[in-house]
């Protein structure tokens, strides 16, 4: 069995930024315990010698002309939006009070 | 053309092909295409809910205008006119879209994807969204927030997933045609376990634009349908160079059509995949494969034994590299600027409480899952043992395909592992659940087209079984052809489509 804790998982959560209740992290931790055993496998030939691929295809990098193009107006853009203000994306205090 | 076409049972058994000719031959028009889908929908979809959202309305007003440009004699696209069902990942401009999330319910994006630009500028009319497992993450579609999609075949079972509202329509015939995505089997999965037809194409081959990222290495658009042909028409349509999409690949389709009308596998030689059968899967499901192996080669294909050792790691790395990424990708789902905000009762109201608050509401219990084993999988001292040694399964995986197609022109194996299992069977089992992607993920990690096709039914539960076959990158014309080839010999086996034999569903009157 992994050796993942359930405050190793409180941990990840917070970095993940999702609030988790106690059962929920419990029933996280079993779960992500046997499934890092299960993906641990990897391991076994993961050599020194075995270069990594990030992306199946093999690509260059895509350049384009840099003109202006039509994009979203504001009014579309904050369309979705939880809340807006003066034309902006009005959110939560960003900054702790100390 | 049937003189019958114009009934609107058989409007909606018909195939795109078909209503597409129909239409053209001037004997059907869109707006009574439209119409007796919808009118399927409303019957059936309360049974099945395989739509999270039918736009009745703009399909119609979509189908008339189709029918006026005909009218004044505009050249038209080949699949003017006939009906189409989009995975709720794509965005829809004027249309919610929600990638089966309460997170993103309600949002009506700004945009189109350019999957849904083509259909459109095709012709194709938009019935409405398909269900699917939250942001796809799952193989049954019971992580949809909005309650499951069903079986037509036995609607106590799961129809696939995470693309099973797609798959559930077109076996229901609420749709001739659907579109998916694939990012470890979503496409080719759901096709398996309901007698349809599913592909995903070359990585790059159809844009990644205004798709709702999972694992942007792994995504793929791509068509389900009933047919080959079906599918290869609605490949071409959606398919070819996108400049949004910087992973987009500056090459031509293929004639995709061509190649499924080809049916010739003489001298084709098709390799299967050692690795991908044996322990684990369902009796029925290789009988039903062999039997379609010796169909292929009693037409001519020379059958060869292949061997890719690393398939067996391919499950571990695709469960790393996947959360890894959707970790990254799902950090969108901030709440601040589109989708839901959930403040907290009580204490200091900040941005970062706000966005754990809401994530913690609006994400389902796989999408945390997997968003924190991501999360595990990239923090530094875990990156290398995980994350890195997943990238290096990557290559092998790869690697071992290489040889492959060394030795054969396709490679086959069943689709999926089982037949549909029931709702519930394996919800509080993440590990049982990945399972059922088993012999989809490798085409994902290296980046191959596959498909899958019905190879018929097993015997010990009556269920539709899946035939996938793997062509090397950019050869997607390959899939067409072997498909083509197989289903043509099979539908005389079986002395029509397979979908003929599934349950009629109880129709209100």
């Amino acid at each position: 069995m992994s050796d993942i804790s359930s405050d190793d998982v409180a941990y990840l959560a917070r970095l993940a930024r999702i609030d988790l209740d106690d059962a929920e992290r419990e029933r996280l931790t079993g779960q992500l315990g046997g499934i890092l055993d299960a993906v641990a496998t990897v391991q076994e030939v993961a050599g020194p010698d075995v270069p990594a691929t990030s992306h199946p295809m093999p690509l260059t990098n895509v350049f384009r002309v840099d003109e202006v193009r039509p994009g979203l107006t504001s009014q579309q853009a904050l369309a979705g939006a939880p809340a807006a203000e003066q034309d902006r994306f009005r959110v939560p205090r960003i900054l702790d009070m100390e | 053309m049937n003189t019958g076409m114009s009934r609107r049972s058989d409007l909606v058994r018909s195939t795109a092909a078909d209503l597409a000719a129909a239409m053209v031959a001037g004997d059907v028009s869109a707006e009574d295409v439209t119409r007796a889908h919808l009118e399927r929908i409303e019957a059936v979809d309360g049974a099945i809910h395989a739509f999270l959202h039918v736009d009745a309305d703009g399909a119609l007003a979509a189908a008339r205008r189709v029918d006026e440009r005909r009218a004044d004699g505009e050249p038209l696209g080949p699949l003017a006119g006939v009906p189409v069902a989009v995975k709720d990942v794509m965005a829809t401009a004027g249309l919610p879209t929600t990638c089966g999330s309460k997170i993103l319910e309600g949002w009506v994006p700004p945009y189109d994807a350019t999957v849904v630009r083509r259909l459109r500028e095709a012709g194709c009319v938009i019935l409405g969204k398909t269900n699917m497992d939250e942001f796809a993450m799952g193989s049954s579609t019971e992580f949809s927030a909005f309650g499951p999609t069903r079986n037509p075949w036995d609607t106590d079972r799961i129809p696939g997933g995470s693309g099973g509202g797609s798959s559930a329509a077109v076996a229901a015939f609420e749709a001739p045609l659907a579109v998916g995505t694939d990012t470890g089997g979503s496409i080719r999965q759901p096709a398996a376990v309901t007698g349809t037809v599913g592909v995903k194409p070359t990585y790059g081959g159809v844009s990644r634009y205004g798709l709702v990222a999972l694992a942007s290495s792994l995504d793929q658009a791509g068509p389900c349908a009933r047919t080959l042909l079906d599918a290869a028409m609605l490949h071409e349509a959606i398919g070819g160079y996108d400049p949004m999409d910087s992973t987009s690949l500056d090459t031509p389709v293929g004639d995709l059509v061509v190649a499924a009308r080809n049916r010739d596998v003489s001298g084709l030689k098709v390799g299967i995949v050692r690795e991908l059968g044996g322990e684990g899967y369902q009796p029925g499901v290789e009988a039903r494969f062999d039997d379609a192996v010796e169909l292929l080669a009693k037409a001519g294909a020379e059958i060869v034994e292949v061997s890719c050792p690393h398939f067996r790691y391919a499950l571990a790395a695709y469960y790393l590299i996947l959360p890894s990424e959707a970790s990254s990708n799902l950090a969108k789902f901030d709440a601040m600027r589109f989708g839901l905000r959930v403040t907290p009762q009580d204490g200091d109201v900040t941005a970062e409480r706000v966005m754990a608050a809401t994530r913690a509401a609006g994400f389902g219990d796989e999408v945390k899952r997997r968003i924190i084993l991501g999360t595990y999988a990239l923090s530094s001292g875990y990156y290398d043992a995980y994350y890195g040694s997943a990238q290096k399964v990557r290559t092998l995986v790869q690697q071992d395909f290489a040889a492959a197609f060394g030795q054969a022109d396709v490679l086959v194996s069943p689709t999926a592992p089982t037949t549909a299992f029931r709702l519930g069977e394996k919800l509080d089992d993440p590990m049982a659940m990945y399972l059922n992607d088993i012999a989809t993920i490798p085409a994902n990690l290296a980046g191959v087209p596959g498909l899958s096709l019905p190879s018929g039914l097993a015997e010990e539960d009556g269920l539709p079984a899946g035939f996938q076959v793997l062509a090397p990158a950019q050869a997607d014309a390959l899939l067409y052809r072997v498909g083509g080839a197989l289903e043509a010999l099979l539908a005389d086996r079986w002395g029509g489509p397979i979908l003929d034999r599934a349950q009629e569903l109880e129709v209100p009157a």
